[in-house]
């Protein structure tokens, strides 16, 4: 399920989508290209709506951040 | 609090939620992806005193991820992003190939346990640790289940039976060592 409850189906039609593109192609090394953009951003624009709208606190964090403080132990 | 094989276990019960908020394949064909995730927040009684009244009963949590299909692994990190003050995890996993024998995927992963919570902070760590070690050992556990079910064999006991034994007694241990240290704790306020 979204945490966006309206965005549930366009989650879903893009992850179908998503999931077919990355075991056939994406991961035989296959880099013709993404078909599932369109989804994308449907689905995006629903599911940021819902998550502003929450105020659940996304913004800022770096991707894979908190790991960059910690040194190979 | 969360686990990095929810990607191939079935979905837990306590994740209410999932979305993609972010994903790009990088120049060197890499898949980088941001989840966003809720699930339901569950406190031990003893803690609950400790936490705040308006403590909300769901937490958010973020799983970065990097796929590289060149080197066949994938590394993710999952943080939560609410009730950071009083538990924070973070949990870093690295599947890759096994050197010595290609059948196997190998599993590294490390969890970093903190609380800003002063005074009970030890004792927050504590449960954390213990519940960490005792998910360990049940995620294993469900994970040789599900692959002796998929390769049509009939699941035995396995090595990870031993090890939840030995984790169920760590987490008791660490359970009254946490209470214990809270109470301590709660009595030093009020000298």
């Amino acid at each position: 399920n979204s945490v966006g409850e309206g965005c549930t189906d366009l989650k879903r039609e893009y992850d179908q989508c998503f999931n077919r593109w990355f075991a056939e192609k994406f991961l035989k090394g296959d880099r013709s290209g993404d078909p599932c953009t369109e989804f994308f951003k449907k689905y995006q624009t629903c599911v940021q709506k819902a998550i502003k709208e929450k105020d659940i606190p996304i913004e800022g964090l770096e991707f894979m951040g908190p790991s960059k403080e910690k040194a190979d132990s | 609090m969360t686990n990095c094989l929810i990607l191939f276990l079935q979905p837990s019960n306590h994740v209410l939620t999932e979305d993609i908020i972010f994903r790009e394949v990088t120049p060197d064909n890499r898949l980088i992806s941001r989840r966003l995730l809720t699930k339901t927040s569950r406190a031990p009684r003893w803690a609950e005193k400790f936490l705040p009244a308006h403590m909300a009963q769901k937490a958010f949590i973020i799983e970065d991820s990097i796929v590289d299909p060149e080197s066949r692994s994938m590394t993710t990190l999952t943080w939560n992003i609410t009730h950071a003050r009083v538990m924070g995890i973070e949990e870093r996993c690295v599947f890759r190939v096994n050197p010595d024998n290609n059948n196997w995927t190998e599993i590294k992963r490390e969890a970093w346990i903190s609380s800003n919570l002063y005074g009970i902070s030890r004792a927050i760590q504590e449960f954390g640790l213990a519940r960490f070690k005792s998910n360990v050992s049940k995620t294993m556990k469900g994970f040789e289940f599900v692959l002796a079910r998929m390769q049509g064999e009939t699941p035995t006991r396995t090595l990870a039976e031993s090890a939840t034994v030995k984790a169920r007694e760590t987490a008791l241990a660490a359970k009254e060592k946490a209470k214990d240290l809270a109470s301590q704790a709660q009595k030093k306020q009020y000298v």
